[in-house]
């Protein structure tokens, strides 16, 4: 099995051929299963935010709206404050329930805390740990707070944690204590604006006393469970989601309380979520998914949310949404695509009698993973499409419509998609179907960035025309579906995480033989792309095994197994522009074995 | 690729050479036999995905991905394939 549209130059290549699979026509659904989107053309002349939005309560005495209070207080307050609203899977086996009620006060503690450690509205909060409760605890403690939230993926090195932290000008990071003597101690000196650290012991009785060391379980003991939420305003600053262009450093997407309103609403209408329901998001909370879905969407909607912490093993997995009844499931593609190698066997060897809807995000879901979900649990994969800047699903498959495989499908009701060419003045509509064209969304949803933290030229640039330009391009067919063709630059997609190359070669370029550098993706069946690089060395140097992997054992240390490149060739040479930019596409073209004539698409637009 | 190592040192080596490749900046000498692989080197899924099937094709073994718990730590490793190459 090969991923289908790995890059521009495949898609172009399979351009013209138009071999679709045929679609998964949805059977009527039985009485009590009537998915909560019925009837696409209804739901989209029914539908606005500001309708969703007064669904949602608002803060008490009409002073706002505060994201944690919208997924966890407001429950409470209606009487749900027994309900399972988190059931966490520890990595040892264990398991732990935490109810709506339990939930409100530990992040009323947590709140309080960060009062005690000066902590204002509109300061940074940063978390760097897995999948355990505290990272939940933090993120919705810090929403109350009135502070913005930064979630760094556990498995990034030292220097995505630095680069983050450093742009973000984080005030306090909240780590376990392996992960801050692992990573973050080293960086301290170079980080005078992070006050202070809020560390979790890795066992009870661990911790840490040293200077700008605050224990977690001690603070929290220490704190009141009394806390009045910060009164914060629909447009006030909640969440920060750094993701990686072409060039530069990381940005930092910044989205509003508002977002709520897009969470709970997506959260309804693309993965059909309905009180009763269990479900599980397999994304971390490093990534923006792990946030909207796998943190705020479920709670907000009231339905219990299963924390797994064990990273993906087939066996386990599929023991969890047998043993859980997981009912609405939200996966990845890689994930996806591993369990297509592990096999149907595997998975029917369990039971699912519980399983009602099956989503994926992250990058295009392949048409064979779609329809094998079909054949392996008796359900297709139920593709969508987002990204970090637009923080909530925008254009899915519903539960309702039947699946053309392959496709992301159909703009969220509320969601105005289109398909544009860029021009010298900004951004033209092609509204003819079938037509290539970078992938555009009319501004004005609750859970769009807001900016880029600290670069409003960055950010004005996404804009023009009157659209957010995606820097997806695909095309729509004559019934609105949407088919991914490819990136529009050079980020890498692994695993669903956007890999800036910019980052990698930047770690490269640190190891003393290396005298340029260049990373890209390749076509992987399992994740999507695996990072590749490419360098020259200094004079002096040999190319050897043992220097090839010192160079890939420094970019492992400095950059993390997330980001690091997998493999690494030497070159006598990297191909450039005549301005002297390094010509990636080139290199990927010629890694792929692609004839000549395709090169002259190879150049991102800059 | 040369004989098969079977049990003992040679597995062992075996096993040892494909971690330094997957994840060379690791200082393997440390590595504790029953300390989970991915946590204490920095292995990701894929990183997992590639050690295994490193691990099917020098020892010439097919590893099903139900037994990928089985090899999730050095002992592990060692009693697994030990007993599936002997």
């Amino acid at each position: 099995m090969t991923s289908q549209r790995s890059g521009r130059f495949v898609a172009k290549r399979n351009h013209g051929m138009k071999t679709r699979w045929a679609p998964i026509v949805k059977s009527r659904p039985s009485q009590g299963a009537i998915p909560n989107l019925e009837d696409y053309a209804k739901a989209w002349s029914t539908f606005s935010w500001d309708a969703a939005r007064r669904e949602l309560a608002g803060l008490p005495g009409g002073g706002g709206l505060n994201i944690a209070y919208e997924a966890v207080d407001r429950h409470v307050d209606a009487g749900r404050g027994g309900s399972v609203a988190l059931r966490w899977l520890g990595k040892d086996g264990a398991i732990h329930d935490y109810t709506f009620g339990q939930i409100k006060s530990l992040t009323d503690r947590f709140a309080n805390v960060l009062g005690g450690l000066g902590v204002r509205k509109g300061d940074r909060v940063f978390a760097l740990c897995g999948r355990i409760p505290e990272l939940y605890v933090a993120a919705l403690g810090t929403l109350k707070r009135g502070a913005i939230f930064c979630p760094l993926f556990s498995a990034f090195g030292p220097e995505p944690i630095r680069s983050r932290l450093m742009i973000g000008q984080a005030k306090v990071l909240v780590t376990t204590e392996s992960l801050y003597r692992r990573k973050v101690e080293a960086l301290r000196d170079a980080l005078p604006f992070l006050e202070r650290v809020v560390v979790i012991a890795d066992a009870p009785g661990g911790g840490g006393s040293a200077p700008g060391i605050v224990d977690y379980a001690r603070t929290m003991e220490e704190a009141s469970e009394r806390f009045a939420i910060a009164p914060t305003a629909a447009e006030d600053p909640a969440l920060l989601h750094f993701t990686s262009g072409t060039t530069g450093f990381p940005k930092g997407a910044l989205h509003v309380h508002d977002a709520v309103v897009a969470h709970y609403a997506t959260g309804r209408l693309a993965l059909d979520m309905k009180p009763g329901d269990v479900f599980w998001c397999t994304a971390d909370p490093g990534w923006v998914t792990g946030t909207s879905y796998g943190i705020i969407a479920p709670l907000v909607n009231g339905v219990m949310n299963l924390v797994v912490e064990a990273e993906f093993d087939a066996d386990l997995w599929l023991e969890i949404l047998e043993r859980e009844g997981v009912s609405v499931w939200y996966t990845a593609p890689t994930a996806i695509r591993m369990l297509v190698k592990a096999g149907s066997a595997l998975v029917k060897a369990h039971r699912y009698p519980r399983l009602r809807f099956m989503g994926s995000v992250g990058e295009p879901l392949n048409p064979e993973a779609v329809v094998w979900g079909q054949e392996a649990f008796g359900l297709p994969f139920h593709d969508n499409w987002w990204q970090t800047e637009t923080g909530g699903i925008m254009i899915a498959n519903f539960a309702s419509m039947d699946i053309r495989p392959g496709s992301m499908g159909r703009a969220l009701p509320g969601i105005e998609a289109a398909i544009v060419r860029r021009t010298k003045n900004g951004a033209e509509e092609i509204r003819e179907p079938e037509a290539d064209g970078e992938l555009a969304l009319r501004p004005g949803w609750p859970s769009m960035f807001r900016a880029y933290w600290n670069e409003p030229e960055r950010y004005r640039k996404c804009f023009a025309g009157g659209f957010y330009l995606t820097g997806d391009l695909a095309r729509r067919d004559a019934d609105g579906y949407f088919w991914f063709v490819g990136r529009s630059d050079d980020v890498i997609k692994s695993s669903g995480h956007l890999i800036g190359p910019f980052e990698v070669e930047s770690a490269l370029l640190e190891h003393p033989a290396v005298a340029e550098a260049a990373a890209i993706g390749l076509p992987d069946p399992v994740a999507g792309e695996l990072v590749k690089a490419f360098v020259t060395l200094k004079s002096g140097f040999e190319a050897s095994p043992e220097l090839q992997l010192r160079i890939l054992g420094l970019a492992r240390s400095r950059l993390g197994a997330a980001v690091a490149p997998k493999d690494l060739e030497f070159r006598s040479a990297l191909p450039r522009t005549r301005s002297g930019k390094i010509m990636r596409r080139l290199l990927k073209a010629q890694a792929l074995g692609l004839p000549e004539g395709d090169l002259s698409t190879l150049e991102a637009p800059s | 690729m040369s004989a098969q190592p079977k049990t003992g040192e040679g597995l062992r080596e075996t096993i040892l050479g494909i971690l330094a490749e997957i994840a060379p900046e690791a200082d393997l000498s440390r590595l504790k036999p029953e300390e989970n692989l991915r946590d204490a080197l920095d292995i990701d899924s894929l990183d997992f995905l590639h050690f295994a099937s490193r691990l099917e094709q020098r020892l010439s073994i097919r590893i099903p991905e139900t037994d990928y718990r089985k090899i999730a730590t050095l002992a592990g490793c060692l009693g697994y394939l030990g007993s599936k190459t002997s």
